[in-house]
């Protein structure tokens, strides 16, 4: 009996969004009076900050600060149509809907501007501040507040856009069944290290180490923040988390969040993040959807860990001492 | 049920209130006196949203009846945050990237809060131990350790 040691690696690709009856998300964007832009999203942040990504996403294309975007998230009974926010699309798919409605609002607030300016919308360009100014010429230039103004109470136009992304159905190819699912996919490997204690079944995790390729990261900080606790989560889908964690009886079942086991504070791996950009080809500038995947692959490192370990395939999740001690068991008995 | 008169202070301020009597702390500071910081997660004692500081004590105000709390000092997250400047506390959970969903970030602060007052200095495993009676779904916890570590090294820098 003693504490064995295992390494494990695995590598996933996930894909970014679903394929349904095709994966659409509709904004809109709009001026206020002030020249701050709203956008109308049914899309949702639950956390994982779409607010934030669509507000850079938004001032980027327009060419304002992102303090001047408010993100409205409203509801899906007022707001513009989201198919939903899973499948790791909100960044990918709102993101584009968001820069197609963006740049339609900066074209008229281009076209107001010029007419303000007496000269050709085609011949201007924003500072990133918050004004407009003529190309080479920067001393000629107008507030958006000014822009903004002058559109609501003297020209009478609207600067506003309309965006729309759609990935449309792919349906398989009869004689093959090749189809395309998806547009877009994120990339990850973990090399997980482990102790298992071949006398009680527990799985001590050591170290992970994880490489995640999520496209262009938007918002590097909010990228690792999901990177990171991905990561705790992969652990926990592992080793700890079930609904039914009382075999065999279902009705020994937990009932509440002080039976559903997840790692605490005291629990935690050595953790490493390698983040990799490779910008996506229809990524809203080249973003991946990172949400999802990045808590995958942990799993079946895990699995290879201890089968490095111990020499046991464990085989269904999560990997608890019983089933650790079970297939030992049936190990030995060769 | 008959109701209790129940006088405290809450983040510095009086506070009289009437209440069912077996209302829990939580719903009176939520539902009766309008402190929303505190968060009912699973009011069973179990996953920390819900702390607050009775006393200078960490308290899970799921499973305090309010009625116990006469003559109390209850300190809230609501009450962190002085005219507009954020607590150090809630400035080194913003730049550690602690918070993510946000619903475990009060008690979060509360156990951080409790720990920092009597230990200013402490160790990882401090942090730990202080931070083990809450849950988080998002976050992996390490962002947290790391709020509440860089607490207590802008505070030894201020102290300094």
């Amino acid at each position: 009996m003693a504490i064995r040691r295992g390494r494990g690696v695995a590598a996933i690709n996930y894909p970014t969004g679903m394929n349904l009856g095709g994966d659409p998300t509709q904004a809109l964007v709009h001026s206020t009076p002030t020249g701050n832009f709203m956008v109308t999203l049914s899309s949702v942040d639950l956390g994982q900050g779409m607010k934030q990504i669509m507000a850079q996403i938004c001032a980027e294309t327009i060419g304002v600060p992102t303090d001047r975007v408010i993100i409205d998230t409203a509801d899906t009974d007022t707001g513009p149509h989201c198919m939903g926010t899973f499948a790791s699309r909100g960044t990918h798919r709102a993101g584009n809907a968001v820069i197609q409605a963006a740049k339609e609002a900066r074209q008229v607030m281009l076209e107001v501007a010029a007419e303000e300016l007496e000269v050709n919308a085609s011949d201007l360009e924003t500072d990133g501040q918050g004004n407009i100014q003529v190309k080479g010429a920067p001393q000629k230039s107008i507030s958006i507040f000014d822009v903004a103004l002058s559109a609501h109470f003297k020209r009478g136009r609207s600067i506003s856009g309309r965006g729309m992304f759609l990935i449309p159905r792919s349906y398989p190819e009869k004689e093959t069944g090749a189809m395309k699912p998806s547009t877009c996919y994120a990339h990850a490997c973990t090399v997980a290290e482990v102790e298992v204690d071949d006398e009680t079944g527990e799985v001590r995790v050591l170290k992970v180490k994880n490489v995640f390729e999520i496209g262009r990261a938007l918002n590097p900080k909010m990228v690792e923040q999901q990177l990171v606790g991905g990561s705790w989560m992969g652990i926990s889908h592992a080793l700890y988390e079930t609904t039914e964690p009382y075999y065999p009886n279902r009705d020994h079942g937990g009932t509440d969040f002080n039976q559903y086991l997840m790692p605490g504070p005291g629990d935690l791996a050595q953790t490493e993040i390698i983040v990799l950009e490779r910008p996506s080809a229809d990524g809203p500038f080249g973003a991946k959807g990172p949400g999802e995947m990045c808590a995958n692959p942990q799993i079946p490192a895990l699995a290879n860990a201890v089968f490095d370990a111990v020499g046991v395939r464990i085989d269904a999740l999560p990997i608890t001492p019983e089933r650790v001690l079970r297939a030992l068991k049936a190990q030995a008995a060769g | 049920m008959a109701k209790v008169p129940v006088e405290f202070t809450l983040n510095g301020s009086e506070k009289a209130e009437f209440i069912e009597s077996g209302t829990t702390l939580l719903h009176a500071l939520r539902d009766k006196i309008g402190d929303t910081s505190p968060k009912g997660g699973c009011h069973q004692g179990t996953c920390g949203a819900c702390s607050v500081i009775i006393d200078g004590e960490l308290r899970l105000s799921c499973l305090t009846l309010a009625e116990t709390c006469n003559g109390a000092d209850i300190k809230t997250t609501a009450g962190l945050a002085k005219g507009g400047v954020l607590h150090p506390l809630q400035r080194a959970f913003l730049d550690a990237f602690a918070t993510q969903c946000g619903f475990c970030t009060p008690g979060m602060m509360m156990a951080a809060k409790v720990l920092l007052d009597r230990t200013p200095n402490p160790s990882r495993d401090d942090v730990v131990e202080a931070l083990s009676g809450n849950i988080c779904r998002c976050t992996g916890y390490e962002p947290i350790i790391q709020a509440v570590l860089l607490t207590a090294r802008a505070n030894s820098q201020n102290a300094a």
